[in-house]
């Protein structure tokens, strides 16, 4: 099945192949397949004779098993690969906690750490409120690239970014932490906790005593021990931010775009394609996976539903008939699908995109894996 | 010995809060909407919440983006009488939540502003990670549970909330455990307690919707455990987007081994007046042993959800995609099956 005539195809196994091709992110809303999409383009290209990481942030324990590793965590894992593999793979998942964990202890004297750490505001920001993956997944795609750029460990990353709630916090995640840390409020907080209030002004102190009313003084007090503790790491921790944001805009970047043949996730998707525009993103192309297919064209769902009828009135039992209602239910969602996917093209007519079918089963080992890769590539029999 | 909100009902009569929750991709805002309907039978009025922020509620409904205030959206599905109570939809917003939330409790007037200008709403909505959280609860929270500080509000038989994905939802629902945890005294301490105190009680039910391939009903499974451990209230397992069953088992059967009688499909196409070519009959063949090989998988995944130990309900996948009526068509669905009695 392929996409309409007019839309450019991706071809996945030349930007696999590109050399310059550092690192490749997979955007996209939730359940459209992007951490097996991500699995399967690394290794692929691992296949192929990259030496790949894959970051995965989804802790699917099937994924992990798929790859023949028991337990995916913060470090790289080799995948055992079989002989043809010309490359190499490893495979992380985001440990978020102690990712934050490693960005304070790097940054800040050990007094001063443990005092971060042991804050419970602390606590509860780095392991368990929302938002946070967004910044931690910037954070250790930056520090792979750091140090693959010193020991060659690896020449291509895979990511693929956290199930936000809506696709764009990944990309959003830097900036807002720097207006964060640049902003009035972050000021205000540190104020007090520097020393003596002499330049309060009124509009400070009816802020901070609304604050009060509203946290009550202990809680507040918390919070300024934690944001003036936190202070120190905040220079570093924004200039990492940016240049990871700058990584992401480079020429080595390419970011693809998964989606479903639905509404919402290629609504999203178009949104992303946008965004990445605006930004100077380099957008590489459109995967929608899991796409009805059917070699039957020739057949509508209209004919077969009424054929069906047909033989169903006289033989309740007409096995036929049955198969002609499977065909024709393919057949209209193989239509409807194709609609939106026109949809999606008029709008954005140079994204190129490769439509991947949907398996009969769910994938559960390497072999599945690069079953899907072969179909990311255009390619259903040999590559 | 599990609580005792962990006992399964089928009755949710008592339930004035449902939150539906799902793996992403699987439907869940669909079945949010159909539950909407079903529930709101004759004299019975329902609050549709949603709060991530997609108005997906106005996209379902056909209707102009939702504004944050309730609104009259649409009938319930009528009864054997023809009628019905009324579904409102609230789109919540953590900026306005917050601001009125501010206005409701602590009667800030010019401090409100101050915040706002200092940049403290745009920290609580968009930066500080969970607060976010906090408000859209908390609103959740408010509507349910109406009381004299929103005196002419309307009051609702039951709320239901389009939730975050599972992958999210302990986090979402017990972010107030946590908030009362950090607060430990003052009025954010009680008001975390008393959202927390709806969110674990029997008023409230967490419905999870899947579809029957293995990931969804992983996650689901694990979801149940995890909300569990949280003493959270789970609900019923909806699976959604159910295959037509357009094959009987032993024609299923037959599909998948290929025993399938090229010539009889043959005499059989040319007598309902099909063009029978080699291919058609070829392609009718294997797209009848991958629609087997598909059932034979969701069959497997179904048996899984039934030992799930939840009440199950089903819904079918609409080939045509979901539009108004087909929300009705769910909810009708929803209801024979006893959600809403």
């Amino acid at each position: 099945m392929s996409a309409p005539v007019s839309v450019p195809v991706l071809d996945v196994d030349a930007l696999l192949d590109e050399p310059h091709t550092g690192i490749i992110v997979c955007c996209g809303s939730g359940g459209v397949g992007k951490t097996t999409t991500s699995a399967a383009l690394a290794v692929r290209a691992a296949m192929r004779g990259r030496k790949v990481v894959v970051l995965t942030i989804d802790p699917a324990r099937r994924l992990a098993q798929s790859m023949g590793i028991e337990k995916l965590d913060n470090t790289p894992r080799p995948v055992p690969l079989s002989d043809e593999a010309k490359g190499s793979l490893d495979a992380m998942m985001l440990d978020m906690k102690r990712t934050f964990d490693e960005v304070v202890t790097s940054q800040a004297t050990p007094e001063k750490a443990q005092q971060i750490l042991d804050n419970p505001f602390y606590v509860a920001l780095s392991s368990s409120f929302a938002g946070t993956q967004e910044y931690m997944a910037m954070e250790k795609l930056g520090q792979i690239h750091r140090q693959a750029q010193v020991d060659d460990s690896y020449d291509l990353i895979v990511v693929d970014t956290p199930p936000s709630r809506s696709a764009l916090d990944f990309l959003d995640a830097p900036e807002r932490l720097s207006s964060f840390l640049d902003g009035r409020f972050i000021r205000l907080l540190l104020m007090p906790a520097r020393g003596p209030a002499r330049l309060m002004t009124a509009g400070v102190g009816l802020v901070t005593n609304a604050l009060t009313k509203i946290l009550g003084a202990q809680v507040l007090r918390d919070v300024q021990t934690f944001v003036a503790a936190l202070d120190t790491l905040f220079g570093g921790f924004r200039q990492r931010a940016q240049k990871t944001f700058e990584l992401l805009q480079a020429d080595g970047t390419a970011f693809l775009v998964v989606a479903a043949p639905e509404p919402d996730a290629l609504r999203e998707a178009a949104y992303f394609v946008e965004r990445l525009s605006d930004e100077e993103m380099p957008l590489a192309g459109l995967v929608v996976n899991r796409a009805s297919t059917t070699s039957g064209e020739g057949l509508s769902a209209e004919e077969a539903t009424a054929a069906a009828d047909r033989l169903l009135r006289t033989d309740p039992a007409s096995l036929t008939g049955g198969l002609l209602r499977v065909h024709a239910d393919r057949a209209r969602m193989v239509a409807r699908e194709a609609r939106l996917r026109e949809r999606f093209a008029a709008a954005h007519p140079r994204v190129p995109t490769v439509v991947v079918p949907a398996l009969a089963g769910d994938v559960h080992d390497l072999d599945g894996l690069r079953e899907v890769g072969r179909l990311l590539a255009g390619t259903h029999l040999d590559g | 010995m599990p609580p005792a909100t962990h006992v399964v009902s089928t009755d949710w009569s008592r339930v004035q809060l449902h939150v539906v929750s799902g793996k992403g991709g699987t439907g869940k805002s669909t079945v949010a909407a159909a539950l909407a309907l079903a529930l709101a039978g004759a004299g019975r009025n329902v609050l549709l919440c949603e709060v991530e922020g997609r108005q997906g509620i106005a996209r379902m409904f056909d209707v102009d983006p939702l504004p944050y205030e309730e609104r009259r959206i649409a009938r319930g599905l009528a009864d054997r009488n023809g009628s019905a109570g009324v579904v409102h939809a609230l789109h919540i917003e953590p900026e306005a939540a917050f601001l009125e939330y501010l206005a409701m409790y602590y009667k800030l007037g010019r401090a409100g502003k101050a915040l706002d200008r200092f940049g403290v709403t745009e920290f609580a909505t968009t930066i500080a990670p969970g607060v976010r959280d906090v408000l859209l609860t908390g609103k959740v929270y408010e509507a349910v549970d109406r009381n004299a500080r929103n005196r002419n509000a309307t009051r609702y038989d039951a709320v239901v909330l389009d939730a975050p994905p599972t992958g999210r939802i302990s986090q979402f629902l017990g972010v107030n455990a946590e908030l009362a945890g950090l607060a430990k005294v003052g009025p954010i301490k009680s008001q975390a307690d008393n959202v927390m105190g709806l969110f674990r009680s029997g008023r409230t039910a967490i419905h999870l919707v899947t579809v029957l391939e293995e990931m969804p009903v992983q996650e689901t499974s694990d979801a149940i455990a995890e909300l569990r451990g949280h003493d959270l209230p789970v609900g019923a397992v909806i699976v959604n987007q159910v295959r037509p069953r357009d094959l009987a088992v032993d024609q299923l059967a037959a599909a998948r081994t290929g025993v399938i009688d090229a010539a009889e499909v043959t005499a059989d196409l040319t007598r309902a007046k099909v063009d029978a070519t080699h291919e058609m009959v070829e392609t009718l063949a294997t797209e009848g042993r991958e629609h087997a090989e598909r059932r034979a998988l969701e069959d497997a995944q179904r048996a899984l959800v039934d030992r799930l130990g939840v009440p199950v309900y089903e819904l079918p996948r609409l080939a045509g995609g979901v539009d108004p009526g087909a929300l009705h068509e769910l909810a009708a669905e929803l209801r024979q099956q006893g959600v809403a009695r």
